[in-house]
């Protein structure tokens, strides 16, 4: 072996030894447990597929989700394009206002919605004074307000990579579109939309596979009226002790995501560019 | 066959806030016509072109395309076909789908497109590259497929920002031929932006050449280069040898001038804005310069083997210095001292800046 390939390994020895200590082998030992139920090897799997409950948390998982996804997205589009467009103190301004909640806990923004959002909240009181509603609305304790505060938190997620993506655009191939005669919508179509697929799929991805794994905003948001995947699963270990059945729920959660990730990996920007200049 | 329409400058103008990118500037491109716009960077050629294609809103003037005034016309509507210094082509797209883009969102039915890009593909040689991925194609290929896709659409004017930039020399040679056959076939009217003035000589009909936010001279190629109306032209177009001489009096279209370097006398063709008195420089191309039995005394400072032709820097006995040009002849060595002569004929006079 040559040296460098000796100090290669080297360098990587303790992130890796530590890794394979430290996850790896809890996470193989977890799923181990998924096959270990008394009742057979796939009982656990059989379970969670034939029951009526849990085949409807984990579809409303999926609606969650894909729901977040989207309106973050749509949220984020307009915010990424001004940002390309801004520069100097705005910019930096606009830049920060995107990175600010990065730096504040999950948890006390999920709390802070909760007190927004409540019933007799600042939120209702609003609405209720410019008379859009005359009761207080329902916005904690179910599915809105789990789609809030989630979209709320991966807002980021999806800005970060558009704005990527709008980046790198070049502004010439505008030009060039707008010279050889197409309109406003056809330059947007088929130029600058197609440019922003990478990030925009790439930013939708993030968002979404972060949903279906999101356990602190949809349990304090969303209560037992709204129970997700991560939060069945919690139930499964904490309320009744059913370790296989949270190994097999998490085993599930890993394929699906590992399963999209490849589906949507050929859009995203890893290793080269995919439209580098 | 002229496939074009002229195109006209009225005063157009461009400033940013203090800064005049491009001065008033009146200029018609005959339809058909290929006119250059040479100049080094920052003389508002790039700001004029792109006036023309309606990228940049003039701040006072007037453009007209054929009869058709299309300054408020933003470029969509202008039907130009403009070819990048970049040559931004789209990177999602193939070379056809490139090409057709221009038809595309014309809305032509589909059969029209498929057949004109293909003949469009044909004109630049790259009939086998239509299913071809952009990033596939080396630059000279991109150069081509760029020039498809403005022609393609049948523009009333063809404009061109610098698309031989960034291809090396050899290849750019090849292109300017290319170029030069295709324009000779098709007689588009065409503008073309360079700094470059060896291929603004090669591909133009006439060249403006421009300084500072305005045009110094425009005219064809021999005209600059024998008439060169001041200094900087003389000294952008070819080389040249710029000697300070003094206009001692003006006589029928000729003038007297006294050559300081040279403690002589001469006659030369008069310049507009030059009258006796006046301190002016005499222009001496190096082909005019001739190494001689009879004239001034100098001294071969530097030899420069050129191939075919050699390069010598004479020192004259007053101090001044000459550069010269002649076919190769291996009598000529550095430190030899020789008689200078010059072909009276062919000498200028242009102000001094």
């Amino acid at each position: 072996m040559k040296r460098r390939h000796i100090e290669t390994l080297l360098l990587l020895a303790p992130a890796v030894i530590f890794l394979g200590l430290a996850f790896v082998a809890p996470l193989a030992r977890l799923f181990s447990l998924a096959f270990t139920d008394e009742a057979g090897m796939f009982s656990t799997f059989s379970t969670l597929i034939d029951s009526e409950v849990y085949r409807r948390v984990m579809v409303n998982t999926f609606l969650v989700a894909f729901a977040v996804a989207l309106i973050t997205v749509l949220l984020a589009w307009p915010v990424a394009y001004i940002l390309t467009r801004l520069k100097g103190f705005w910019f930096a301004f606009a830049l920060y206002g995107v990175l600010f909640p990065f730096w504040i806990s999950v948890l006390v923004r999920t709390f802070s919605w909760m007190i927004l959002l409540e019933r007799n909240g600042p939120l209702n009181r609003f609405l209720i004074n410019i008379g859009i509603t005359d009761k207080p609305l329902s916005l904690l304790f179910n599915d809105t307000g789990v789609m809030i505060g989630m979209v709320h938190v991966l807002l980021p997620y999806a800005i970060l990579p558009l704005y990527g993506a709008m980046l790198r655009i070049d502004q010439r191939l505008l030009l060039a579109s707008d010279g050889l005669g197409a309109g406003l919508f056809d330059t947007f179509r088929r130029i600058y939309f197609p440019l922003c697929l990478p990030g925009l799929v790439g930013g939708a991805t993030f968002v979404f596979l972060l949903s279906l794994g999101f356990f602190i905003t949809p349990a304090l948001l969303g209560g037992s009226n709204a129970i997700t995947l991560s939060m069945l699963i919690a139930s499964f270990i904490n309320d009744r002790l059913a370790w296989s059945l949270a190994a097999a729920g998490s085993l599930i959660l890993l394929v699906i995501v590992l399963a999209l990730l490849a589906v949507t990996a050929r859009f995203l920007p890893f290793g080269k560019g995919v439209y580098a200049r | 066959m002229n496939r074009g329409l002229p195109l006209r400058f009225a005063a157009a103008a461009k400033s940013y806030g203090e800064v005049q990118a491009l001065k008033p500037t009146d200029l018609e491109v005959r339809d058909g016509e290929f006119l250059t716009l040479l100049g080094p960077s920052g003389s508002g050629k790039t700001t004029l072109l792109n006036l023309a294609a309606g990228y940049l809103e003039p701040s006072g003037g007037r453009i007209f395309i054929g009869e058709r005034d299309v300054t408020d016309l933003p470029a969509r509507r202008r039907n130009i076909g403009m070819v990048f210094q970049n040559y931004a082509l789209f990177p999602h797209m193939t070379v056809a789908g490139n090409v057709a883009y221009g038809l595309t969102v014309r809305r032509r039915p589909r059969d029209e497109i498929a057949r004109r890009v293909a003949a469009a593909l044909a004109m630049v040689r790259l009939e086998e590259y239509g299913s071809r991925r952009i990033q596939e194609l080396s630059g000279g290929q991109q150069q081509r497929v760029a020039l498809a896709r403005a022609i393609v659409i049948e523009p009333d004017v063809l404009l061109m920002d610098e698309p031989l930039g960034a291809l090396d020399k050899q290849l750019r040679r090849q292109v300017q031929l290319e170029l030069r056959r295709l324009h000779e076939e098709h007689r588009r009217t065409t503008i073309y932006v360079t700094h470059d003035q060896e291929e603004a000589l090669v591909l133009s009909d006439r060249v403006a050449v421009m300084r500072d936010g305005r045009i110094e001279q425009l005219g064809s190629a021999s005209d600059l280069y024998d008439k060169p109306v001041n200094a900087f032209v003389a000294g952008f177009i070819g080389e040249s040898n710029l000697l300070p001489a003094k206009v001692t009096s003006l006589e029928g279209g000729e003038a007297n001038v006294a050559i300081g370097a040279f403690a002589q006398n001469a006659t030369v063709p008069a310049a507009d804005g030059l009258n006796p008195g006046d301190d002016a420089l005499l222009l001496i191309r190096p082909e005019h310069v001739r190494i001689d039995r009879e004239g001034l005394a100098a001294e071969i400072t530097e030899v420069v083997y050129l191939g075919e032709l050699t390069a010598f820097h004479l020192r004259l006995a007053g101090g001044a210095t000459l550069w010269g040009r002649q076919i190769t002849n291996q009598a000529l060595q550095r430190g030899m001292p020789v008689k200078v002569s010059w072909e009276r004929a062919a000498a200028r006079i242009v102000p001094k800046d």
